[in-house]
């Protein structure tokens, strides 16, 4: 069979030869990468270089001026927007600023998806508080989005993109703006959702020490809490690391490849 | 150089071609928007919550404007027919102008103002903050569960409320006739009502619906197409309710024309 036909049937999400431009702006000029099935890939790049465009168009909220993206083995590009909305629930997103629906509790945020699908009540609120507790939101279920701090809603956010148990999660910069207390328990969040429902991912981030704490950490059961991986271990973490420039791949790799890249913009880009 | 000519025909092209697609977009809203009606899934529950902001909620206001617009329209209509000894004809005067025309303009505009803004705004804000793309993102289209309540929800209640304002506005008018022009209250209602056809009862009814329409779709366009932050929301806020108004008073000339076209001269 054809390499790319058969990518594009047993990868999560193939971008081939993507391009995007906002009237004179090119954000994506022939952008081409692939994500496996229960990987985690880390998108890096300045503000603006394009990266929350690259998670809406996996999803279809947006449309390419051309190239070919296949999520789960469906061509979004070629797809209408009422066709999209039923692999749209396959798929989570957690956006940059949270996008909580401000006129409902977080209960209702966080049902919502479920509720749609008509799933019965009491499955609803079980399944509503265990995504929850997830987050370790529990206590919140009747305040409104109004009431809580930006960690809060990022987390409740997170737990309204897994309830449906999605087949792959799109972040948006969820560490953004957070402590570093907060962030490191939203990054140990990530990591156990990867390693705990296997979820393929993209995570667009501007903190590189998340990237890494991703990248070199796993999580144990029996702790409950993520550990780093122990030096030698046959496993690894499934997670790389994409840099983009100038709407283009500038670097693509593991961990170890991306801390001794030679290229001077990725050094500059790497120190703190 | 041929610079300035350029760009200003560039800029009246792009202009243009801003407009038509905007004319389209919101063509695709109001159709996709009806058409949701008459498929799964229906959101009943915002169906009602919808009635109840737009029906319940703009009591009030349509009571007040019909019954101020039906007695200053006695008032009125009753210095111009004392002129010519016709004051008894005053009932049938202030029906004809409340039930034809009036009721269902008054209501709608009232509503507009309420209510075009008050979608605009709402699914405005909704659109900056990306909820409408998280929406999309949870597998729910936008334009069935939003605009598709609102749409039945102001049709449907604004049949009834310029049901009421027109006979909020026939009682103004006889409070009027009873207290300024001393006339006999029963002369007043017996022609009031008797003047009336199954024409002006229908133009009059087919009105509020075709308004609704507009107060709904036009809210909900300019919602959905806010951008730029809050100052953005404002600004749609603002157009929704010019352009909703504007168009149901240009609406409402070629309804009248047509209707009187197909149901006879009156
Ligand atoms: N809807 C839009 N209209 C016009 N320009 C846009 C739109 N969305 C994004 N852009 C532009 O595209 C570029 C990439 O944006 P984005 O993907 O949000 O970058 P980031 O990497 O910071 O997430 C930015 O320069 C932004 O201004
Ligand atoms: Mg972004």
């Amino acid at each position: 069979m054809d390499t790319a036909i058969q990518n594009r049937e047993e990868k999560a999400v193939v971008f081939e030869d993507v391009s995007l431009r906002f009237d004179e702006q090119v954000v994506l000029d022939g952008l081409s990468f692939e994500l496996d099935h229960g990987a985690t890939k880390v998108l890096l790049g300045v503000a603006g270089s394009g990266k929350t465009t690259i998670l809406k168009l996996t999803l279809g909220l947006m449309r390419p001026d051309s190239g070919r993206i296949t999520v789960l083995g469906q061509e979004v590009t070629a797809m209408r927007e009422t066709d999209l909305f039923e692999l749209r629930r396959r798929i989570g997103m957690v956006f940059q600023e949270s996008a909580l629906f401000d006129s409902q509790t977080v209960e209702g945020n966080v049902a919502f998806r479920l509720l749609e699908e008509k799933v019965p009540e009491a499955e609803i609120q079980r399944r509503v508080s265990e995504a929850l507790q997830f987050v370790e939101m529990g206590h919140t279920l009747k305040l409104f989005p109004a009431e809580l701090s930006g960690g809060m809603r990022r987390r409740v956010a997170i737990a309204r993109a897994i309830v449906s148990n999605p087949e792959v999660l799109l972040y948006d910069s969820p560490t953004a703006g957070l402590d570093p207390v907060t962030a490191t328990t939203i990054v140990e969040l990530l990591v156990k959702q990867r390693d705990v429902y296997k979820t393929s991912a993209l995570l667009v981030t501007h903190r590189l020490q998340d990237a890494f704490t991703m990248a070199t950490h796993v999580f144990s059961h029996e702790q409950n809490r993520m550990i780093p991986v122990p030096p030698g271990a046959s496993w690894d973490s499934k997670t790389s690391f994409m840099v983009l420039k100038d709407g283009r791949k500038l670097f693509e790799g593991g961990a170890p490849e991306i801390a001794n890249s030679d290229s001077e913009y990725i050094r500059e880009y790497l120190s703190p | 150089m041929s610079g300035v000519p350029y760009r200003m025909a560039f800029s009246l092209t792009e202009s243009v071609k801003g407009n038509v697609l905007a004319v389209q977009e919101y063509s695709i809203l109001s159709w996709r928007g009806l058409a949701n009606l008459f498929s799964q899934p229906r959101y009943l529950g915002d169906i009602l919550q919808q009635m109840d902001t737009i029906g319940v909620g703009s009591l009030p206001i349509v009571i007040l404007t019909g019954f101020f617009t039906g007695a200053v329209l006695a008032l009125q209509s009753a210095n111009s027919l004392a002129r010519f000894g016709a004051l008894s004809f005053t009932g049938q005067l202030v029906s004809m102008s409340m039930v034809r025309e009036l009721g269902p303009v008054l209501t709608s505009l009232m509503v507009a103002g309420r209510n075009s803004s008050g979608m605009a705004s709402e699914l405005g804000s909704m659109q900056v903050t990306e909820q409408i793309d998280a929406m999309r993102a949870l597998g729910t289209d936008p334009i069935r569960k939003l605009v598709t309540p609102r749409l039945t929800a102001t049709m449907f209640m604004l049949f009834f409320l310029t049901i009421l304002s027109d006979l909020v506005g026939l009682a103004g008018g006889s409070a009027i006739a009873l207290l300024l022009l001393r006339l006999d209250l029963n002369e007043y209602w017996t022609s009031a009502w008797q003047t009336l056809r199954y024409a002006d009862i229908f133009m009059g009814l087919i009105k509020p619906v075709l308004f609704g329409y507009i107060i709904a779709t036009v809210g909900c366009y300019y919602g959905l197409s806010a951008k730029g932050g809050t100052q953005g929301v404002g600004r749609a806020t603002t157009q929704a309710v010019v352009v909703a108004s504007v168009f149901i008073l240009a609406v409402d000339l070629f309804v009248t024309r047509l209707l009187m076209v197909l149901l006879g001269p009156l």
